[in-house]
């Protein structure tokens, strides 16, 4: 197939083929990754900008090695310190990025929908880096990598997803990606953290909502815990912390309830001993370290995908 | 142009070419270009082993990234994944590839060995030579030179891939542009 996308703003509209495309590329990207001279140079005289509204460490440097190993020049903005704290508008920073020359904006944002916004206004190549709860397609695509390389055709395969969905883009981009790629989805979490329609049976394709965990984990494939952000307890959505771990918390007992062998992931930064136990997150199933690994060739891949972009061309 | 029994007899003879050229087998490794010659390299692999008994490491090399028309073409064609999991440092690679014609494929594949580490020479074979070579770049073992029109289209098929052993040349009409 030949790729036509310009920007990477969501996966919920992509086909088969396209995330396809993407993992097909990301392994040839690992290969990359592997050699003595970690350097390719598809993007030899590019300026990738990396604009990050919102704090983040591993994917804004997991974007950075991306485009460097690439050899794109690389150019950082970040909320703190830059013009955005002075009052700048949106609007006018994505206007100045233009003009700094970036070909491709890979940016953050707490809003949803930011990306979109600077996509319809610039001629730069944009990849969402995470917006609000919204989205966060390189970590679906990297999460279906991972689950492939451990399990290999994700076909019948039942994925379980544990934790604060409501709040998490990474949820609905893991729930984008796997589906297509014939898994299901069994979600878990206390209701309070489920979207209401989702709860309520109006949910996506090939998902399902399990409150019981333990249900929802026996004989399951793998299982992905997503990161509880503590103030959620403070907004009164969650009695206490102590009570989500004693209740979703993964622990050795509960991986034991999955199929033997099945993986653990978490795409981080993790709170030990609240929604993962610390033995889980370093012990044999875990594929925390391979996610952050395969983290850096999805974004490699996409980087070089959107090289053939109109905007980037014969410049 | 070319029958399955010329394909067979280029690649025997390029085998013989290749190991009378550097003796030392032990120092010797075989590299294909995806797609087709990787599937030669590997021909020309299993033929010096027919010949010598002795076991030559095989790799295969996707040069996408390593083009210099990335940006030119309009898309980004996809990836596949390179193989070559042994050191290639000190040793003679004979790079494999189908057709050469501009030269430009073989100037990115050298690109590419050189990211691996440094070979003590790179030597190039391919099936067919058809012309019109746009760098300094000519081929140490040819199966046939064939003379084409620049605008002629070269097709090797291949029995691993293609079903059959053969390359024919389809001429094309110049796009008026």
């Amino acid at each position: 197939m030949r790729w036509t996308r310009r920007h990477v703003l969501d996966t919920d509209d992509w086909s088969r083929d396209e995330i396809e495309a993407v993992l097909e590329t990301t392994g040839a990207m690992v290969e990359v990754l592997s050699r003595p001279v970690r350097r390719a140079p598809p993007l030899r005289g590019r300026t990738v900008v990396l604009f990050f509204a919102e704090s983040s460490t591993r994917t804004r440097v997991s974007f950075e090695l991306a485009a460097k190993t690439l050899s794109a020049d690389v150019v950082n903005i970040t909320a703190s310190g830059s013009s955005v704290e002075k009052g700048e508008t949106l609007y006018d920073t994505v206007r100045t990025l233009q003009a700094l020359g970036g070909d491709i904006v890979v940016m953050r944002h707490g809003s949803s929908g930011a990306p979109y916004f600077v996509a319809e206004r610039t001629d730069s190549a944009v990849i969402n880096a995470g917006d609000g709860w919204h989205a966060h397609p390189t970590q679906g695509l990297l999460d279906a990598y991972t689950l492939r390389g451990a399990l290999g055709d994700l076909e019948g395969k039942r994925i379980v997803i544990v934790g604060d969905v409501l709040h998490s883009r990474v949820a609905r981009s893991d729930i984008n990606t796997l589906a297509p790629l014939g898994a299901t989805v069994t979600l878990s979490g206390p209701p309070t953290l489920i979207p209401a329609a989702w709860r309520c049976g109006q949910l996506p394709p090939r998902t399902t909502y399990e409150p019981d965990v333990d249900r929802a984990l026996a004989g399951a494939d793998a299982v992905i815990a997503l990161r509880l952000q503590k103030e959620r307890q403070e907004g009164g959505l969650l009695p206490s912390l102590r009570e989500y771990t004693r209740v979703w918390g993964i622990t050795e007992a509960r991986v034991g309830l999955m199929k033997p062998g099945a993986p653990v992931m978490h795409p981080g930064p993790m709170n030990e001993g609240v929604e993962i136990d610390a033995a889980v997150a370093h012990g044999a199933q875990s594929l925390v370290e391979r996610q952050v690994t395969n983290g850096v060739a999805v974004r490699m891949a996409l980087l070089y995908l959107l090289v053939g972009t109109p905007s980037l061309e014969a410049a | 142009m070319l029958g399955a029994d010329d394909v067979r007899r280029a690649i025997s003879r390029i085998a013989h070419e290749i190991v009378e050229r550097d003796r030392d087998l032990s120092a010797l490794a075989i590299i294909g270009i995806r797609s087709r010659g990787d599937v030669l390299a590997a021909r020309l692999r299993d033929a010096i082993h027919a010949n010598e008994g002795a076991g030559v490491p095989l790799g295969s090399l996707d040069i996408t990234l390593y083009r210099d028309d990335l940006t030119r073409i309009g898309y980004a064609p996809i990836v596949h994944e390179s193989a070559l999991d042994f050191s290639i440092d000190g040793k003679v690679v004979v790079l494999v590839d189908d057709v050469l014609f501009t030269g430009r494929t073989i100037r990115a594949a050298m690109d590419a060995v050189v990211d691996y580490g440094r070979p003590r020479a790179i030597r190039l074979a391919v099936l067919v030579d058809r012309g019109h070579r746009e760098l300094p770049i000519r081929a140490d073992f040819v199966g046939k030179n064939v003379p084409t029109k620049p605008t002629d289209d070269v097709k090797v098929h291949l029995a691993e891939v293609d079903g059959r052993d053969e390359v024919e040349v389809v001429a094309r009409e110049a796009v008026a542009t």
